[in-house]
């Protein structure tokens, strides 16, 4: 290119001596790049606020059933007889009694059957839930007293009934090939008319624990569950976090060993989080020999995956706390570790909080490494301790997703909003605190 | 250009009658121009007249408006959000703040030179070569390779960088780099060369350089430039305006204001009391 | 519990250290506290730490160390016969003795003895205590319960014993070190940059722990498995992994086929993910004002903070039928679950991590490229595409690596979305697997954990870390490197 002659008097041509006309042309077309490229932005964000809205609209809109849930109004007789036929009241002889058998004379009372014509009880069976025997074992074991009496029970309908009420079952689908039969369905309707059956606010969606019921199946375990494992995380990652933060932010000298540490920190936050589960199993399970399926084997999993977040955030917070506050605190005889405790760290502490929390969030979502260590577990009673088996609340969502009957599909969705609403109240708590605490030096 | 007498400018309020055609005369006019910054007014009432192939100054102690005003002159401060810009502003007697003119011809017309360096990251050849690609203005390769020679001859740099073309812009010294950056100004075939303080992040040798340069791109270009430094004006410029607080105090040849400045302001800065 | 107990013994012990150390420094002052080298409060932390710490450290490590122990004491009194059996058998054998041993510490000592002379069915007794045993317990199971039990019960009084003479040497030895010269603020600070340093360490210890479990688990597994027919074989067909029984049982443990999966969903996420993050965190920066940036850019991050499983069960219930029926309506055959489904709900995830990374990289080409380019007279589309976006390719690349390594370990939207036949396909309808599914379903179920079946979970584990590690530090160390160059 270099062999063109050039003078020093040769002018680049200007863009006033060229041909108006297509010099209007070429902007013009520069306008129109510019447009579709503005166009292109505009797109790729309504998007992603198009997939906001879809998922939580999707979500929303297959998991609201779950917080209603059809009940039956029966008139049980706790008929001494089949409670405690002994007569001892003795807590072993109530416990084994059968419940479901009162629960269904009650329903056959009700609608009028003959407790002897086989067809239509195995018909009316169907409309209790088959976990109904357990509320009222729960009933008599809170309050003996109400043996021989005859008292008004709130009962769980059975899936099929609670689907109907939701208008999931299509009744123009012929009999044979519905879950629900036409003289079940005319029973339905009768109770609903009589004031019998109707749908109430789903509390036992929060309060009980595992069953292969989805009318009787809840979240109870999970949130205490994911509430020792929230705790666990709190007390190891946090501590462990900010004293880290603390030493590389204003001790460790700059050389290998700590930059070392750095890389190692920032490339364990990017580690997959099924690999922390593996961690889990191999260490604190088969070798320190910790139980499986316990809150807090869970919990020093996602401390461990938490820790570098904790770590980056702390780090973050005390770099923006300006030096003329340390040297102000060391100007008066503080001792370095003085002026760190005293000032720095309480200055920093609303940033490390505002980590922590949205540390805290994500490992709240978190379900891969709890996989690994036997949280998929079916647990029915509370964990009394983080010892205790337990599950977590999104591994309960794995595990109902996984369930095929329709009651487990909307309580899926239903489980899903619940650690939504946890975790965009985190969110909004960590947001609040920045709003609050922000300081510009 | 005739230096404008200017008490009227001196009072900083809006309503005024000019004196003196010059206000009005060269290649570019501004007449009444305000800049506000959101609620901040940066520049008041500002009228001055660039006259067209010679070298004009704008001096003043920092936050003066200088160069805000300068970036007014090739609408630079479109691309600052919440400003805005009132009066006229005209190149040619054409206003430049008129909704159909079209501000991509505009700067291909009034180029920039900036304070500091800043090569695109491509090569030497495509940093030079960018400006003439985006307008259309080579109709072919050769015609781009002509482009780009003479705009590094006239920028005085095609000696040091005619055998590495194709090495990236940003390897060179900051001195070169400037240069770099004027050749790649020039290659547009621009009208006016504004220039915001282009010397102030170099060493002295390279600036004097960059000095030599200005005097003699006054034959083909207007050139219009802000500095800090009172000596470079006074060996570069033909014309001077000085700012304070946002307003235009005092304008005319270089010689007189340097001189003779007829206000007190000036005089105080000159004699180095403010700044 | 106990431990509980004796610890919170120690800390209690602790803080009357803490009291007597501060009244004893104030003794030493003579009344006047500027005598003494430091302010009060570190010679009573001074004492406190040099009794709390050795003797908490002691329960610590003996709690850790202690189940081992008691393991090699059961595994002592086992017959040879027992210990030549299979692992599993070995392991059954192991948790009834505990459970016996458990059963014993219900019985007063004089009961134990009279059930075992009497020879009554331990069961029986056993049972009425609240503990089910299956089986009548065996001579040598009755002696190492009964040893495992001693040795329990030495090992609780030993420690307790031990834990606070040791607290009380602390306490003595570091009360006599007081003097009202004594540094003991120096001392105290010490030891808190002590554990400052120890807390740092933290993160290498957890890398290393990752690497050393893993690798440990897949030198089993090549041991039964030769590590060509992992790394180079196309059929992946584990079988299933009969409890207690051992060897290959004929199970084919070909990764490709995984790698092919992950790859490809891998691919497709990052296809969707890359245009959109990068176009949104371009108009975000460059066009939005500031007004449109705070209401939308929050919105968006929303989608960051969902959790992974959410996308799972939104690609299962939604997406996943919903391109199954489409695909029904043209005629095309699509599985519910398929390379698609996963990899466009995964690019969803992505759009967010990928923006935010492309933002921070965008924001930190300076302004003045911009200026000289819009000064030349370019457009702002021209600006970004030739200037802005060319010097901040290495940090997108960055970006991108970074993303594809999230792709590569994500885990719950495959498990939910991808399918668990683990084909070689290009057809993007069809469900290919991943060896994040492949290690989830491993490991879940009932565990034998000396089968390959089992053990392949760590090898495939091993291999994403090995993965992602190499894509995080080339991609954290580009992103560190274009930092630099602008700052």
């Amino acid at each position: 290119m270099t062999d063109v002659t050039v003078d020093t008097g040769y002018t680049s041509p200007s863009i006033s001596a060229l041909d108006p006309e297509a010099v209007r042309r070429r902007v013009a077309q520069r306008r129109a790049a510019e447009w579709r490229f503005q166009a292109y932005g505009v797109a790729a964000i309504t998007f992603g606020l198009l997939c906001v809205a879809l998922l939580f609209t999707v979500i929303v809109a297959k998991g609201w059933p779950a917080f209603l849930q059809s009940t039956l109004k029966l008139e049980v007789a706790f008929d001494p007889a089949v409670i405690d036929p002994a007569g001892k009241r003795v807590t072993d002889d109530i416990m084994a009694a059968d419940y479901q058998a009162l629960a269904a004379a009650a329903i056959y009372k009700q609608l009028g059957i003959a407790p002897d014509d086989a067809v239509a009880t195995a018909l009316a069976d169907g409309l209790l839930s088959t976990g109904a025997d357990v509320d009222l074992r729960k009933l008599v074991l809170a309050d003996p007293s109400i043996i021989g009496k005859t008292q008004s029970v709130y009962l769980l309908a059975n899936g099929n009934v609670d689907a109907v009420l939701k208008g999931a079952i299509d009744r123009a689908v012929p009999e044979a090939s519905r879950q629900i039969k036409d003289q079940q369905l005319a029973w339905v309707d009768q109770l609903v008319t009589g004031g019998r059956l109707s749908k109430a606010f789903n509390w036992g969606l929060f309060t009980r624990g595992a069953s292969s019921q989805p009318e009787t199946a809840g979240l109870g375990v999970a949130v205490i569950g994911s509430f020792f494992m929230m705790i666990t995380v709190l007390l190891v990652a946090v501590p462990l976090g900010v004293a880290a933060a603390i030493y590389l932010e204003e001790f460790a000298a700059k050389n290998r060993w700590t930059d070392f540490v750095e890389v190692n920190i920032s490339n364990l936050a990017a580690v997959p989080s099924i690999v922390f589960g593996l961690l889990g199993l191999a260490i604190l399970i088969n070798f320190v020999g910790l139980p499986r399926s316990a809150s807090l084997v869970g919990g020093l999993v996602l401390a461990l995956m938490t820790l570098p977040t904790v770590i980056i955030a702390a780090r973050a917070a005390i770099t923006a706390v300006p030096p003329s506050i340390r040297q102000a605190a060391l100007g008066i005889g503080a001792s370095k570790m003085q002026s760190i405790f005293h000032h720095v760290l309480p200055l920093a502490m609303p940033g490390i909080l505002t980590g922590t929390i949205i540390g805290l969030a994500k490992a709240l979502g978190e379900t891969a490494p709890l996989l690994m260590i036997g949280m998929v577990a079916f647990v029915v009673d509370y964990p009394r301790t983080p010892l205790d088996p337990a599950t977590a609340l999104p591994v309960q969502i794995y595990m109902w997703s996984t369930a095929q009957e329709r009651g487990f599909v909307e309580r899926t969705s239903g489980a899903t909003m619940v650690l939504l609403v946890f975790l965009l109240a985190m969110n909004l708590i960590a947001v609040i605190l920045r709003r609050r605490f922000e300081r510009k030096w | 250009m005739v230096a404008a007498s200017d008490a009227s400018v001196l009072n900083g309020s809006g309503a005024k009658t000019l004196t003196g055609p010059g206000a009005h005369s060269g290649k570019i006019s501004a007449r009444d121009v305000n800049v506000f910054y959101g609620e901040n007014q940066a520049l008041k009432s500002v009228n001055v007249g660039i006259p067209e192939r010679s070298v004009m100054a704008f001096i003043g102690p920092s936050g003066c408006g200088k160069s805000t005003f300068l970036r007014c002159i090739n609408r630079m401060n479109d691309t600052i959000a919440g400003c805005r810009v009132t009066g006229k502003i005209t190149l040619d007697n054409e206003d430049i703040y008129d909704s159909k003119l079209d501000v991509v011809q505009l700067r291909a017309r009034v180029g920039m030179v900036f304070q500091k360096p800043n090569p695109f990251p491509k090569s030497i050849f495509d940093n030079i070569a960018y400006g003439p690609r985006i307008h259309g203005l080579a109709q072919s390769k050769t015609d781009l390779e002509g482009i780009v020679t003479a705009s590094l001859k006239k920028a005085g740099l095609w000696d040091e960088v005619k055998d590495r073309l194709k090495e990236q812009g940003t390897g060179l010294s900051g001195g070169q780099q400037q240069r770099l950056c004027i050749a790649r100004a020039i290659a547009v075939g621009p009208e006016v060369i504004l220039m915001d303080e282009p010397c102030s992040a170099l060493d002295p040798i390279a600036t004097a350089r960059i000095e030599e340069l200005i005097d003699d791109l006054r034959k083909n270009f207007t050139i219009v430039i802000v500095t800090h430094s009172m000596q470079q004006a006074a060996r570069v410029s033909q014309h001077t305006a000085f700012f304070h607080l946002g307003s235009l105090v005092e304008k005319g040849e270089t010689q007189q204001i340097f001189m003779a400045p007829t206000d007190k302001r000036t005089q105080d800065y000159i004699t180095g009391r403010i700044g | 519990m106990t431990r509980l107990l004796l610890s919170a013994l120690i800390l209690a012990l602790g803080g009357a250290a803490y009291g007597l150390a501060t009244d004893r420094a104030r003794q030493l002052s003579g009344g006047k506290l500027s005598n003494l080298h430091s302010r009060l409060s570190y010679y009573g932390f001074f004492v406190a730490l040099w009794t709390v710490l050795p003797a908490l450290l002691l329960v610590i490590a003996w709690s850790i160390a202690e189940p081992m122990v008691m393991h090699s004491v059961v595994q002592s009194q086992l017959p040879a016969d027992i210990l030549t059996k299979s692992k599993a058998e070995v392991a059954m054998v192991d948790s009834s003795i505990g459970t016996i041993a458990d059963g014993f510490q219900r019985l007063t000592p004089t009961e134990l003895a009279a059930a075992l002379a009497s020879k009554t069915s331990l069961v029986d007794l056993l049972g009425s205590k609240g503990v089910a045993l299956g089986t009548e317990p065996e001579a040598f199971q009755i002696a190492a319960a009964q040893q495992l039990n001693r040795w329990s019960d030495l090992s609780r009084y030993g420690i307790t014993t031990i834990a606070l003479g040791l607290a009380a040497l602390g306490f003595v030895l570091s009360m006599f070190r007081l003097t009202g010269k004594l540094r003991a603020r120096n001392a105290v600070e010490k030891i808190m940059l002590a554990g400052l340093v120890g807390a740092s360490t933290v993160a290498i210890l957890t890398t290393a722990g990752i690497v050393l479990s893993m690798l440990l688990e897949t030198i089993h597994f090549f041991q039964k498995v030769p590590p060509q027919d992992f790394f180079l074989s196309t059929v992946w067909d584990p079988r299933f992994s009969a409890a207690g029984s051992t060897g290959t049982a004929g199970g084919q443990f070909g990764l490709l086929p995984l790698l092919w999966g992950t790859t490809y969903i891998s691919l497709v996420a990052l296809v969707v993910a890359v245009p959109i993050g990068l176009l949104a965190a371009i108009y975000m920066s460059e066009y939005a004002s500031k007004r449109v940036r705070t209401v939308v850019k929050p919105m968006l991050e929303l989608l960051a903070g969902i959790p992974t499983i959410v996308y799972g069960l939104f690609a299962l219930i939604s997406f996943g039928p919903f391109l199954r029926d489409a695909g029904a309506a043209i005629g095309v055959p699509v599985s519910a679950s398929s390379v698609l489904t996963a990899g466009f709900v995964m690019g969803i995830m992505l759009i967010p991590f990928v923006s935010s990374l492309s933002d921070d990289v965008i924001n930190a080409v300076p302004q003045t490229l911009r200026d000289g380019s819009l000064g030349l007279g370019a457009t702002r589309s021209e600006t970004i595409k030739q200037v802005v976006l060319p010097a901040a390719l290495p940090g997108v690349i960055g970006a991108v690596l970074l993303a594809a390594s999230r792709a590569i370990g994500e885990t719950m939207i495959v498990v939910l979305a991808a399918g668990i036949a683990a084909n070689i396909t290009v057809n993007p309808l069809q469900p290919v697997t991943t060896m994040t599914v492949k290690i989830v379903s491993q490991l879940t179920g009932d565990l034998e954990f000396n089968s390959p079946q089992t053990l392949v979970a760590f090898a495939l584990g091993l291999t994403l870390f090995t993965i992602t590690l190499g894509l995080n530090i080339y991609a954290l160390s580009v992103v560190r490197r274009f930092r630099e160059h602008y700052e």
